[in-house]
C-alpha cells in the first residue's frame, strides 16, 4: 500500500548547509503504490480552497503590502470560479457528503459561511457526528465561530455515482487512514472511476510498472514515449503522442528531472523551475481529556468531524499579526487504534506503570482538537536530485518558514481556547516547535515542484496544467500548487484534474500545441 | 528482551503488562521476517550519523540493531554491576540505566543507544496492542487494559453514545475465544 523505501526514498535535510541523508523508511508522510496510490489509504476529507488561495500573491500584496523576504509565493494561473463545476464534478463522482455554506452565493446556516459559491449542495449528507464532535461544537459556538460538518469521502447514504458505481454507507469502523476500505464506502479510483474504465476497449491499465523516464525527441520539444519497468526489471518503451504525468507529487516531480524536462531548481542563483517552491502542511494541536465522558472514538470514521473556518486563508484580517495565510481548526475522530495512539496529559513519563495507567485512563475518555495549517512558499525550501545515492534519489531540503511558525503559533492558540471550553478535565497542547523533522507522521500533503502559473519564466506548467517546455506532456497532481493552502489537497487536485482533462479534449486534441501562448 | 519490554509495560495493579501479552514473541516474530531483515528500509551508503530530524541512519536493519545493542547493553551492566546482565539487575536499576538511555545520558560502542530504545519502545508498543493473530496482545489483554473492542466490523448502532460508555468484548480478526466451541 506504501511505497517500498528499500527501492526509492528521498534524501532530506532542513537546509543546504547540512548534508542531506536518505529517509531510510517514511516518517512524516506515506506515498501510495500500486493501483488507486494514496487515494485507497486516504482518510477522505475533501475539501475545496478558497478564492483567495487561488490569488495568494495578488490577493495578499494588495491587502497587507509586498511580502517577507525570501517568500516566493505566487498565484496559481486559475481562478475559483474556472475551477467550480469541476469541483462540483468531483465531489458527485466521489459522492462526498457534507453542508454547503455558500449556494450560488447565498449564505446558508449549518455550512461554511466562508467557502466560495457553489453551484450545488453536497450529493449526500453530513456526517453522523459523535460526542467529541458535539462538544466542538458547542464550545466554537460560545466563541462566536460557525462550525460546520467536515466535507467526506466516507459514504453517509447508499450512493451511486454518475458513471453507475455503487458505494455502500459507512458503517464507522475506524480503519480508513492507512487501510483500504473493505465496504465500498470510501471514494477511491477503485470503487469510483476503474470499474467504467476498465469496461472500455481503448483503456489498458498496467499494474506493477514503473514509468521512469519521459523520452523527448531531438527538439526537446516534444515527449515521444515512456519508458517503464516491470517487476521483473524488464524494460519498455510505450510510444506516446500525449503523456499525462499522474504519479505522486515527489514521483512527478523527480521524472521530470530524472527525464531532463526543464532546468532544475537552483535556490543560489534563482534559476531553474523544476523543484521550486516544495511546501507542506502546518499541523498542531491540542488533546482534550475528560473525566466522566467516554468519546469512544473507535466509533469512527477518516472524515466524520466537525470544523471552523474563520482563521483559515484570507478569512480573518492579518494586519499586524506578521503572516498570511491559515488553516481550518477541527476535532476529527477518524479512529482509536491503540496501536499507534496512546494519550496521555502532560509531564506523564513515556514508559513503565505510570504510562500504563494513563494510557488505560484515557483511552476512550480523549479527543483531539487540530490545526490544518496552510504552508507557504519560500526561496529555501525545494527539491533537486542528490549526486550521492541511488539513479539519483531526489532531495528535499525542506524546513518551517518565519511564516509557518508565525501562523501556527496564533493557529495554535485559537486551538487551545476551543479545547478548554470543551469541558475537559485538561488539555494537552501541541504546537509546531523546532525544525521540520521527517520521521513523526504529520501528513501526507506534499506540494510544489512542478507549479503552474501565467509564465514560463516562474512556473513549470500553464494553467492547463500543460508543460510550458513540452506542450505534449500534462503534469497532475499537488506538485503544480505555487504554494499549499490550509486545506487536505484531494479537492483541489482533483478540480485541476477534471479542468486540464477538459482543456485537453476540448482544446488541445482538436489543435495540438501549447494552450498559453508565451 | 523479556527484563525489557517488562519494564517497559511492567506487570502491576492494573494487571498483565507486556509478558503476558506475549511482547516477545510477538517481536522475535517480526525480527525473524522481513522487517528485521529491514526489507522495505532503504539500507543502501553512504551512512554517517545524521541529525535528529533525520532518522535513524544506523547500518544494522532492526534484527542486527537488537542483537547489536542488547549486546551492547549487558556488557555496559557487567562492568557497572559486577558482571551482572540487564535482565540479572534489580528492577530500579534496569529502571535507571532505561532512563539514562532515553535522556541520551548513555551511548554504546558502535551502535545509537537512543535509536535502540526508539525502536524498542515502537515494537513494545506494537506487540502490546497489535491483533493477537501476530502473536503479541495474547487474550487481547492490550485492548483489555484499555477497552478497545478490536477489529469490528459495524457501530453504526453506537453513534450516538453520547459520552456514555460502550460495553463490547473485544473481537480480532480471527473472532475471540467466546465463539469458539470445543
Amino acid at each position: 500500500m506504501f511505497q517500498s523505501t528499500a527501492r526509492d526514498t528521498l534524501t532530506f535535510r532542513n537546509n543546504r548547509s547540512q548534508t542531506a541523508l536518505p529517509m531510510r523508511r517514511w516518517g512524516s508522510f506515506l506515498p501510495g503504490e500500486g493501483v488507486g496510490g494514496g487515494g485507497v489509504h486516504w482518510n477522505g476529507q475533501t475539501w475545496r480552497f478558497l478564492p483567495s488561495d487561488f490569488l495568494a500573491a495578488s490577493h495578499n500584496i494588495e491587502r497587507y503590502g509586498p511580502m517577507r523576504p525570501g517568500m516566493t509565493v505566487q498565484d496559481y494561473g486559475v481562478t475559483y470560479e474556472e475551477l467550480e463545476p469541476h469541483y462540483d464534478r468531483f465531489e458527485k463522482l466521489c459522492g462526498i457528503g457534507g453542508k454547503a455554506g455558500n449556494l450560488n452565493g447565498e449564505i446558508v446556516e449549518g455550512g461554511n459561511p466562508f467557502e466560495g459559491p457553489r453551484s450545488a449542495e453536497y450529493p449526500n449528507p453530513p456526517m453522523h457526528m459523535t460526542f467529541a464532535q458535539h462538544r466542538f461544537e458547542v464550545a466554537t459556538k460560545e466563541l462566536g465561530l460557525k462550525p460546520f460538518p467536515g466535507p467526506s469521502a466516507n459514504m453517509t447514504e447508499p450512493y451511486v455515482n454518475p458513471l453507475g458505481c455503487q458505494l455502500a454507507p459507512c458503517t464507522y469502523c475506524g480503519f480508513c487512514e492507512k487501510y483500504g476500505c473493505g465496504n465500498y464506502s470510501k471514494a477511491s479510483a477503485q470503487t469510483t472511476i476503474l470499474p467504467v474504465l476498465m469496461q472500455k476497449p481503448n483503456f489498458t491499465l498496467k499494474t506493477l510498472n514503473e514509468v521512469f523516464q519521459v523520452k523527448l525527441d531531438s527538439t526537446g520539444r516534444r515527449a515521444t514515449s515512456v519508458l517503464h519497468v516491470d517487476q521483473n526489471g524488464e524494460e519498455y518503451e510505450q510510444p506516446a503522442d500525449l503523456v499525462i504525468l499522474c504519479a505522486y507529487q515527489l514521483s512527478n516531480t523527480r521524472l521530470m528531472m530524472l527525464s531532463g524536462i526543464g532546468a532544475i531548481y537552483d535556490p543560489v542563483t534563482g534559476k531553474g523551475l523544476v523543484g521550486k517552491n516544495y511546501c507542506y502542511q502546518v499541523m498542531s494541536g491540542a488533546d482534550v481529556f475528560f473525566d466522566d465522558k467516554y468519546t469512544n472514538e473507535f466509533v469512527g470514521a477518516g472524515a466524520l468531524g466537525m470544523c471552523v473556518d474563520e482563521y483559515n486563508g484570507d478569512n480573518f484580517d492579518h494586519s499586524g499579526l506578521g503572516f498570511i495565510g491559515g488553516g481550518y481548526i477541527s476535532c476529527w475522530t477518524t479512529h482509536n487504534r491503540p496501536i499507534e495512539r496512546q494519550r496521555t496529559p502532560e509531564g506523564t513519563p513515556t514508559w513503565g506503570s505510570a504510562w500504563k495507567k494513563a494510557v488505560a485512563e484515557n483511552f476512550l475518555k480523549s479527543t483531539n482538537v487540530g490545526a490544518h495549517g496552510g504552508s507557504m512558499a519560500y526561496a529555501g525550501n525545494h527539491l533537486d536530485l542528490d549526486p550521492t545515492y541511488g539513479r539519483p534519489l531526489m532531495r528535499m531540503t525542506f524546513d518551517f518558514t518565519p511564516n509557518d511558525r508565525a501562523m501556527s503559533a496564533f493557529l495554535t492558540e485559537r486551538v487551545r481556547e476551543i479545547a478548554e471550553r470543551m469541558g475537559g478535565r485538561e488539555i494537552k497542547v501541541s504546537p509546531r516547535e523546532g525544525p521540520y523533522d521527517s520521521m513523526p507522521y504529520q501528513t501526507t500533503h506534499n506540494t510544489g515542484g512542478t507549479i503552474m502559473g501565467t509564465s514560463p519564466a516562474d512556473s513549470v506548467v500553464n494553467r492547463y496544467l500543460q508543460s510550458w517546455d513540452v506542450p505534449n506532456l500534462f503534469v497532475m497532481g499537488a506538485g503544480v500548487f505555487p504554494q499549499n493552502a490550509g486545506y487536505n489537497p484531494t479537492g483541489t487536485v482533483a478540480a485541476l484534474a477534471y479542468w486540464a482533462a477538459d482543456a485537453i479534449r476540448s482544446q488541445y486534441l482538436r489543435d495540438p500545441g501549447p494552450l498559453v501562448q508565451a | 528482551m523479556d527484563a525489557l519490554v517488562g519494564r517497559l509495560i511492567p506487570t502491576d495493579d492494573l494487571g498483565p503488562g507486556a509478558r503476558e501479552a506475549g511482547v516477545v514473541d510477538f517481536i522475535d516474530n517480526q525480527l525473524a521476517g522481513s522487517f528485521g531483515r529491514g526489507e522495505r528500509w532503504y539500507m543502501k551508503g553512504p551512512f554517517a550519523d545524521g541529525l535528529k530530524t533525520q532518522g535513524y541512519q544506523g547500518e544494522h536493519p532492526p534484527a542486527g540493531l537488537y542483537r547489536t545493542a542488547i549486546a551492547a547493553l549487558d556488557d555496559h551492566c557487567r562492568e557497572r554491576f559486577e558482571g551482572r546482565t540487564f535482565a540479572e539487575l534489580q528492577e530500579d536499576d534496569q529502571d535507571a540505566i532505561l532512563s539514562e538511555i532515553e535522556d541520551e545520558e548513555l551511548d554504546f560502542d558502535g551502535v545509537s543507544a537512543a535509536a535502540f530504545f526508539a525502536m524498542l519502545q515502537d515494537n513494545t508498543v506494537e506487540g502490546f496492542f497489535c491483533d493477537p493473530i501476530y502473536g503479541g496482545n495474547r487474550d487481547m489483554v492490550g485492548w483489555r487494559l484499555v477497552g478497545f473492542p478490536g477489529a469490528r466490523y459495524d457501530y453504526r448502532d453506537y453513534l450516538d453514545h453520547n459520552g456514555e460508555p460502550i460495553s463490547i468484548e473485544p473481537v480480532g480478526l480471527t473472532g475471540r475465544a467466546a465463539w469458539n466451541v470445543d
